[in-house]
């Protein structure tokens, strides 16, 4: 057990104070990776649009990417194909890139977005406290969009994420300093997962079907006619767009899970 | 159960030099360490700096001295620290901001020993195969995660800047004794010379200070019986 499972036994050993080898090991299910992510071809060059138009020069890698591979379903192990394939090739097509590409022209000032987005954080007044959002952002996700779903329960945490981001509008940082302002990172990236749970919700209420790890209890079945589709959202303005881009089927055949 | 964590806090842009603050939480027996430190900075001081990822020993960012032993904060439960914890940066590296130490030259002594597969020979159809019994020979040092608490808690490292310290033997070893790797006379040319192993002193802190209980002074010790005897 040791030798198959070294992690495993170290954490029921550590954290639980279980001994794994006489009793039985507590489990509970959790969010441990992303599928679905920023939309990549199989060289991991960004596209931009659900007809595949790749955006020269920019990548995405890892977890953060998705070349789809998995289907609706990334099982236990299966991310080393990012690393071992992907990333190899991800890497092989970067060099590649840079060895033929020319320096584009730089806009004025390249670096404006970023530091004004970064000032008007720093500026704001005493408000709301991001760590506290943050967790009734992990609360309502964890409650209403985990593994079984429903529409009832998405559209409330559609409202809450929506609250939650003008919440974040007023969300105010201590750490006003330059040097590894982790404090400013943190709300940053808060942002950021208030973008990302929103387009979760928007796609996975639109999805009326089950397939893979989106369970839906008011939509039991698959629906290959409607749904064997990737799902891509774009935003517009305030608003997410979602279209669908077809599934190329090669060798495997969507299949039901009968065991 | 509340807690008293006394945090020695060093903000390069106020501070002259590193003083302790004190803070008191409310804190399970079964909370992390970390946990502690993430109640503070998210409800009482967004200044308070330190790394941290996973949260769970895996990821290596959270390596600090708590109670004057290098540990990993995640993976150190309060029940085991005490209602009073003192909590400093690892030493030997200087300090950017409270907890955060500046890792560059950790990381400079690690890439120095070439840490990735070199091979030689055109590149085989299929895998690079390897038996259970070759793989044990390097089995344990496969789990360094780099959090540099072994290398920290060298006194050598602690004065001598030039040493490649205890993590980055660590890595050479897993790759010197992999019978796949081609580079083991290379890394071990690396490791001979006067930042290399012989600076070791075996004063096994380096193994007691391993979150992945990696015997550590063992591996240093096998590369150096690997010098000496040119077989490995």
């Amino acid at each position: 057990m040791d030798a198959k499972l070294p992690d495993v036994t170290d954490f029921a050993r550590t954290y639980l104070g279980v001994e794994p080898k006489k009793e039985p090991v507590p489990i509970q299910p959790t969010a441990h990776y992303a599928m679905g992510g920023l939309p990549t071809d199989p060289r991991w060059a960004l596209i931009a649009d659900a007809n595949g138009t790749v955006i020269p020069g920019l990548y995405a890698a890892g977890e953060s990417a998705c070349v789809s591979v998995h289907g609706a379903n990334r099982l236990g192990t299966n991310s080393l194909v990012d690393l071992i394939v992907f990333g190899r090739r991800g890497g092989r097509s970067m060099l590649e890139f840079v060895h033929k590409a020319s320096l584009p022209d730089m806009p004025e000032n390249p670096d404006l977005f970023a530091r004004e987005q970064i000032a008007e954080v720093l500026a704001r007044p005493k408000g709301e406290n991001p760590a506290d959002i943050r967790s009734r952002l992990q609360e309502v996700m964890m409650d209403k969009v985990s593994v079984v779903r429903n529409a009832d329960g998405m559209s409330e945490a559609l409202a809450e994420v929506k609250d939650l981001r003008e919440a974040y509008a007023r969300a105010s940082v201590q750490d006003k300093g330059e040097v590894f302002n982790t404090d400013l990172t943190e709300a940053l990236e808060l942002g950021y997962m208030i973008d990302l749970a929103e387009a979760i919700v928007v796609g996975a209420l639109a999805r009326e079907e089950s397939r893979g790890a989106h369970y839906r209890t008011d939509f039991e079945k698959r629906d290959d006619a409607n749904w064997l589709a990737h799902s891509v959202i774009t935003r517009r303005g305030d608003e997410l767009e979602l279209t669908k881009k077809p599934v190329t089927i090669t060798t495997f055949e969507p299949k039901e899970r009968v065991y | 159960m509340e807690v008293t964590l006394r945090i020695k806090r060093y903000n390069p842009e106020i501070d002259d030099k590193p003083v302790f603050r004190e803070y008191t939480v409310e804190a399970e027996k079964t909370d992390r360490v970390l946990d502690a430190l993430n109640k503070v900075k998210w409800h009482e001081d967004g200044t308070l700096t330190y790394r941290r990822s996973c949260a769970h020993g895996i990821c290596g960012s959270d390596a600090m001295r708590i109670n004057g032993r290098n540990r990993l904060a995640c993976k150190v439960l309060m029940g085991e620290v005490g209602d009073r914890v003192t909590i400093e940066p690892l030493l030997g590296f200087s300090v950017i901001k409270d907890l955060v130490v500046d890792m560059d030259s950790f990381f400079a002594g690690y890439k120095s020993i070439k840490p990735y597969l070199i091979t030689h020979d055109e590149d085989p159809a299929a895998e690079r195969r390897q038996s259970p019994e070759d793989r044990d020979r390097f089995e344990d040092t496969t789990k360094c995660i780099l959090c540099a608490s072994c290398t920290t808690s060298c006194p050598i490292t602690w004065t001598n800047k030039e040493f490649v310290g205890p993590a980055a033997i660590v890595n050479a070893h897993r790759f010197i004794f992999d019978s796949r790797d081609q580079g083991g006379r290379e890394r071990l040319r690396i490791l001979n010379q006067r930042s290399g192993v012989w600076r070791c002193r075996t004063v096994f802190n380096c193994t007691d200070a391993c979150p992945r209980d990696i015997e550590v002074t063992k591996a240093i010790e096998e590369v150096k019986r690997a010098l000496l005897t040119e077989t490995y």
